[in-house]
C-alpha cells in the first residue's frame, strides 16, 4: 500500500514530467550538418554535444528522485571512442563510408545531424547531408587552419543553399588557446568566403577534447566574448529560411474518397496557401479559388511550408499528379530548357548520349545533358571545359526535358529548383541538380549542331544535284537577313523574294510569323525558346537548300554565338548574313511604337536591343542601309551571282 | 486579426515529412504495403496514414506477419484497432513452420526468428507481389540504422546491399525499380523514441497496454524478464514464475521480449523513466544479442 508520502511525491513527479513534455512539444527543429575529418576532432565535437545535451536534460529534471542505480554517467567520463569505434568497424566491414543521421534535444531545441566523412571522394555524401540542412558546422584544426578540405566543403554548403555557417576552430588548446591565430584564420576565412553566397557566418574556438566552449565556456577561452557551440545551435534564426512569397503547390495526390470530395494533397513547397486564394493551376492554366483546406486534425485557414495539407477548389477543375498550383500574379519558369550545377552520384559517367529520367517535385519526364558548360574544381573552384563528369564531379549542364517543368532558381526555392537524375538502365539515382538562376544563355547547346551526330541522309532523291542546278539555274542557299524589329528586314527580304521570282529563280520565304505560327508554335521569346525556334528554322532551311531551292529568311537572330551556329547548321558555304544597319531610334520609326515603348516601361520582355542584347554580326557577307531598298536588293543579287548561287 | 505564425513545432515538421513520404509511395508505387507490428512505432505510423489521405482511406492494407508467439494482448489490439478503423489487415504466417512446431522454446530463437519471422515475411512479400512495405523503423533505434534511407532499396530477393543504395536527397525518392524489386520505406526515419512517445501522447494514439507497468506473472531468463503469457511455456520454467510490476519497452515474440520492472503506468511516466535509463530500447530485445551484428544480418537476409 502506498503511503501518504508516497503518494505526495507521485504527484509531484508527474508536475514536473508534464512541465518537462509541455516544453518539449514546443520545441523547435534544427537539421545540421557537421563536417570535417576525424582528424579534426569532428567525433569528438558530435560526442560531446550528444552526451553532454543528455546531462543537461537530466539536470532539467532534478526535481526528480534520482535513482542512483538507473543514472549515473554525471561526472563520469565519457567514452567518445565509442563513435570512433563505430567508424573503424564499417571500414573493415568495407561499408560504404555514407551519412550518419544522429539526434540529440536541448531544453530549447531538436536537432538532426547529419554527419559525413570529409575526404574528397565523399562529395556525393556531403552533398546529400547538406540538402537536407539548414546550418553547417564546418570543423577546422587549429594548428592546421583554413585548409583546401575547409574550402571544399564551404563551397559544397554554399551550393546546397545553406544559409548558416559555423566555422568551429578546434584544438585551441594545442595553439595555448592562442587568440591572435583564432583571429588569423578568421580573416583568411573570410576573404575566402567573399566570392560564395553565405549570409550568415559564425566562429567560435573551441576545444571539443576538453569542453571549451562546446555546451560550457571555460576559463581557457576567456577573451572570446561570443556564444558557445550549443548556445549558438540553440538560438539561431532559421525558419525564416523557407520560402514564403512565392506559392508552389506541387499536387502530390489526388485524394477522390468519394463523388462529393476531390481533395489535392500536397507539402507546400513555398508562399502561403489561403482560404478564398484565386490559383492557376500549371500546365493548363486554367483558375479557380481554395475552397477549403483540409487536415486530420481540422480545417485550416491557411497553410505554409513544409506543412502536408489537401486543398478543395470552387470549381472543378481536372487536376493529376505532377500538377502545380500558384497565384496566377506570381508564377515559376514554365521551360524545357535551362541549365543546372549538376553533382554526379553515379560509378557510371555522365553519357550525353543518354536519355535521362527526370525527377522534380512530384514529376518525372524524359531529358537530354546537351552540353557541359564546364567543370568545376571543388578545391579550387576553378572552371574546366569537360566533356564528361564522374563521380563526385560538379558541372554546369544545359538540360532539355521532354515536357516542359514548373520551376525556379535553386537559390529562391529549394524544392521546385532542385531535380535528381535517374540512370533508365540501372534505376540508380546517378546526378542531382540545382537550377541557376540565370535565363540559359542564347545559344544553342553544342550537340545540335555537333555534324558526328547528323544523320547522313544525302541519297534520298533519285534526281542528281547536277541536274536540279541546271534546271533551276542555281545552287541551293540561304540569305538570312539580320537586324531589329523594324529595321526593314521584311521589306528586303519581300523585295527580293519578288526580284527573285521575276527572273525565275525558285524560292522560299521563312519568317518569325509564319513559323511560329506553326512549327513553332510553343516555344516563347525568351533566350532558350528563341534558341530553338531558330535551330528549327535553320533545319528547314538547310534541307530545302538541298532541295536546290534558294531560302530568304528574316529573322532577329540577335547574338553572334547563334548566327554561327546556324550557318554550322545549314553549310557555312551556301550561308550568306545579311545585316540591315538600322539606328534604333529609325528602328523606333518604323514599327508599332507600341512595342519599343512597352519593352522601355518594361511591360514587353526579351526584346532585342532593349532588355536583351543584340550584337551586331562583325563580318556579315553585306551591310544592307534601310534607306536605299532597291540598292540593297541589287546588291544581294550581284553577291549571289559573283558566288555563283545563281547564274543568267 | 490575430497574427499568422509560420513556423512550426518539431512534430508538427516531422509529422509534414512523414505524410509526404507516405503520400509520395500511394502515389507512385502499384501495390504497397503497410507493415504493421502493433508495437507504438507502427501505431504511430498506422495514424500518420490514416492523417495523410482523411477523409479518405487508406489506399494500401496493414499487414501483420504472425509469428503464432506474439503476446495474446497484441493479438486482441491489433484485431481491435483495424476493426475499429476499418483497415484492410493482411495476416500472414508461416504455415509450413508453424505446422512443424517451430518455436523459440523449442528450436531457440534464431531458427525460430529466421523461419516465423524474416521467411514467413519474405513468403508474404512474395505472395501479394508487393512493391513498396512501409516500416516502422527509427533511425536512432540502433548504431547500423543511423544510415538508413527512408526509401531502402531491396533486390528481388528482398535483400538489403549496403553497397547499393541510392542517394537521397531534399525530399525527393528515387522511387523506380524493376519488377520484383522492393523498396522498403521508413516514414518516421528521423524520430526519436521521445518524439514517439510525445506523439502518443499529444495524438491519444491507442496503443498495446503491455507497455504500461502492470502486475504480470514472469519468469527470470539469462537475465532477462520473460512474461508467461500461454501455457506453451515449458513447465518447468513456468514454475519459477513470479508476479512483478512490469511493462515492456518494445513488442515482439513473448518469449524473446524481455520486460523491465517499473512502476510507469502512464505515458508520462513511461517518458520519465525513459530519459533517467541509460540502457537503449533494444536492449530488451533477446535477438539482438544471439550473435556479433545481428541486427546488420537480419538486415541483408530481408527482416527490417
Amino acid at each position: 500500500m502506498k503511503t501518504k508520502k508516497d503518494e505526495k511525491l507521485s504527484t509531484s513527479r508527474n508536475l514536473d514530467i508534464l512541465s518537462f513534455l509541455d516544453q518539449d512539444e514546443k520545441k523547435d527543429l534544427l537539421r545540421l550538418l557537421t563536417a570535417g575529418s576525424v582528424d579534426d576532432g569532428k567525433s569528438t565535437l558530435i560526442g560531446r554535444l550528444l552526451f553532454d545535451s543528455k546531462r543537461l536534460y537530466e539536470d532539467q529534471l532534478a526535481a526528480l528522485e534520482r535513482d542512483s542505480k538507473r543514472v549515473g554517467h554525471a561526472g563520469e567520463e565519457i567514452d567518445y571512442a565509442l563513435l570512433l569505434d563505430g567508424l573503424k568497424a564499417e571500414r573493415e566491414q568495407g561499408i560504404t563510408i555514407d551519412v550518419a543521421y544522429r539526434y540529440f534535444s536541448t531544453n530549447k531545441r531538436k536537432f538532426i545531424i547529419a554527419d559525413t566523412p570529409g575526404h574528397e571522394q565523399y562529395t556525393r555524401n556531403m552533398v546529400t547531408g547538406a540538402s537536407t540542412a539548414n546550418l553547417a558546422i564546418l570543423l577546422v584544426d587549429a594548428e592546421k587552419g583554413i585548409t583546401t578540405q575547409t574550402k571544399r566543403h564551404t563551397f559544397i554548403v554554399s551550393l546546397l543553399g545553406i544559409k548558416h555557417v559555423i566555422l568551429a576552430v578546434n584544438k585551441m588548446d594545442l595553439v595555448d588557446y592562442d587568440e591572435e591565430g583564432f583571429n588569423r584564420i578568421c580573416k583568411e576565412y573570410k576573404e575566402f568566403i567573399i566570392r560564395l553566397n553565405i549570409p550568415d557566418l559564425h566562429f567560435i574556438p573551441l576545444s571539443a577534447l576538453k569542453g571549451d566552449n562546446v555546451v560550457d565556456r571555460t576559463e581557457n577561452l576567456a577573451w572570446y566574448n561570443g556564444p558557445t557551440m550549443l548556445n549558438l545551435l540553440e538560438t539561431i534564426q532559421v525558419s525564416s529560411d523557407n520560402n514564403f512569397i512565392d506559392l508552389r503547390y506541387p499536387v502530390q495526390y489526388v485524394l477522390r474518397p468519394d463523388n462529393k470530395f476531390r481533395g489535392f494533397s500536397a507539402q507546400v513547397a513555398s508562399g502561403i496557401i489561403r482560404k478564398n486564394d484565386e490559383i492557376m493551376v500549371l500546365p493548363s492554366r486554367r483558375r479557380s479559388r481554395i475552397k477549403n483546406i483540409v487536415t486530420y486534425d481540422e480545417e485550416i485557414e491557411y497553410a505554409f511550408p513544409p506543412q502536408s495539407v489537401t486543398v478543395t477548389l470552387e470549381d472543378e477543375i481536372d487536376i493529376s499528379r505532377g500538377d502545380m498550383l500558384v497565384h496566377p500574379n506570381n508564377l515559376p519558369r514554365i521551360e524545357r530548357q535551362f541549365e543546372a550545377m549538376l553533382v554526379w552520384m553515379d560509378e557510371i559517367p555522365l553519357d550525353s548520349g543518354k536519355q535521362f529520367l527526370l525527377k522534380h517535385t512530384s514529376n518525372y519526364t524524359k531529358a537530354r545533358l546537351d552540353k557541359i558548360r564546364y567543370k568545376l574544381d571543388v578545391n579550387t573552384l576553378h572552371k574546366q571545359d569537360a566533356d564528361i563528369l564522374h563521380l563526385n564531379e560538379i558541372g554546369r549542364i544545359v538540360i532539355t526535358t521532354a515536357r516542359p517543368i514548373y520551376f525556379d532558381p535553386y537559390s529562391k526555392n529549394k524544392t521546385t529548383g532542385s531535380l535528381i537524375l535517374i540512370d533508365p538502365i540501372t534505376n540508380n539515382t546517378c546526378a542531382v541538380g540545382m537550377i541557376i538562376d540565370r535565363v540559359s544563355q542564347d545559344d544553342m547547346p553544342s550537340r545540335i549542331t555537333d555534324t558526328d551526330r547528323q544523320t547522313i541522309y544525302a541519297d534520298t532523291s533519285l534526281i542528281p544535284v547536277k541536274l536540279r542546278e541546271q534546271k533551276y539555274r542555281q545552287k541551293g542557299a540561304t540569305i538570312w537577313i539580320t537586324g531589329l524589329h523594324g529595321s526593314g528586314k521584311k521589306e528586303l527580304a519581300y523585295t527580293l523574294e519578288k526580284e527573285l521570282f521575276n527572273s525565275e529563280y525558285k524560292t522560299v520565304l521563312l519568317d518569325g510569323s509564319s513559323i511560329r505560327s506553326g512549327l513553332s508554335r510553343e516555344l516563347d521569346f525568351t533566350a532558350s525558346d528563341r534558341a530553338e525556334h531558330l535551330r528549327r528554322v535553320a533545319e528547314v532551311s538547310r534541307m530545302l537548300n538541298d532541295q536546290g531551292l534558294l531560302t530568304i529568311c528574316n529573322f532577329i537572330s540577335p547574338t553572334d554565338r547563334i548566327r554561327r551556329q546556324i550557318a554550322e547548321i545549314i553549310g557555312k558555304e551556301r550561308f550568306y548574313l545579311i545585316y540591315v544597319d538600322a539606328t534604333l531610334e529609325y528602328c523606333k520609326k518604323h514599327t508599332s511604337r507600341e512595342l519599343y515603348k512597352k519593352a522601355e516601361a518594361g511591360e514587353l520582355k526579351h526584346i532585342p536591343g532593349i532588355d536583351l542584347r543584340y550584337e551586331i554580326p562583325a563580318q556579315p557577307d553585306l551591310i544592307a542601309d534601310p534607306h536605299k531598298l532597291e540598292e540593297n536588293v541589287q546588291e544581294i543579287i550581284n553577291l549571289l551571282r559573283d558566288k555563283g548561287i545563281v547564274w543568267k | 486579426m490575430t497574427e499568422e505564425k509560420y513556423s512550426l513545432t518539431h512534430l508538427k515538421e516531422l509529422e509534414a515529412e512523414a505524410i509526404h513520404i507516405i503520400r509520395e509511395v500511394a502515389a507512385e508505387f502499384e501495390n504497397p504495403v503497410m507493415l504493421y507490428s502493433i508495437g507504438k512505432d507502427s501505431s504511430v505510423m498506422v495514424r500518420l496514414a490514416e492523417k495523410a489521405f482523411f477523409p479518405g482511406k487508406v489506399p494500401f492494407p496493414l499487414m501483420h506477419i504472425d509469428s503464432k508467439w506474439k503476446f495474446r494482448e497484441m493479438i486482441e489490439f491489433r484485431d481491435f484497432y483495424t476493426k475499429e478503423k476499418n483497415w484492410d489487415l493482411i495476416v500472414h504466417y508461416n504455415k509450413e513452420g508453424y505446422e512443424s512446431g517451430i518455436g523459440p522454446f523449442t528450436h531457440g530463437s534464431k531458427v525460430h526468428t529466421d523461419i516465423m519471422k524474416t521467411q514467413a515475411l519474405l513468403q508474404a512479400l512474395d505472395k501479394y507481389k508487393f512493391d513498396a512495405a512501409f516500416g516502422g523503423a527509427r533511425r536512432d533505434e540502433e548504431k547500423s540504422r543511423a544510415k538508413e534511407r527512408i526509401f531502402s532499396f531491396r533486390d528481388k530477393f528482398h535483400q538489403w546491399d549496403p553497397k547499393n543504395q541510392r542517394p537521397e536527397l531534399w525530399n525527393s525518392f528515387n522511387t523506380k525499380i524493376k519488377k520484383g524489386e522492393s523498396i522498403r520505406v521508413f516514414p518516421i526515419s528521423n524520430w526519436t523514441e521521445l518524439d514517439v512517445w510525445q506523439y502518443i501522447r499529444l495524438e491519444n494514439i491507442p496503443i498495446v497496454p503491455l507497455y504500461f507497468a502492470k502486475k504480470r506473472s514472469t519468469v527470470k531468463l539469462d537475465g532477462n524478464l520473460i512474461m508467461v503469457d500461454d501455457d506453451r511455456m515449458p513447465r518447468e520454467m513456468a514454475a519459477h514464475a513470479e508476479m512483478r510490476m512490469v511493462r515492456f519497452r518494445t513488442l515482439g515474440c513473448y518469449p524473446l521480449t524481455g520486460a523491465i520492472e517499473s512502476e510507469a503506468d502512464t505515458i508520462e511516466k513511461i517518458v520519465e523513466e525513459m530519459l533517467l535509463v541509460t540502457s537503449s530500447e533494444r536492449t530488451t530485445r533477446v535477438i539482438d544479442f544471439d550473435e556479433e551484428g545481428s541486427m546488420e544480418q537480419k538486415k541483408r537476409e530481408g527482416y527490417f
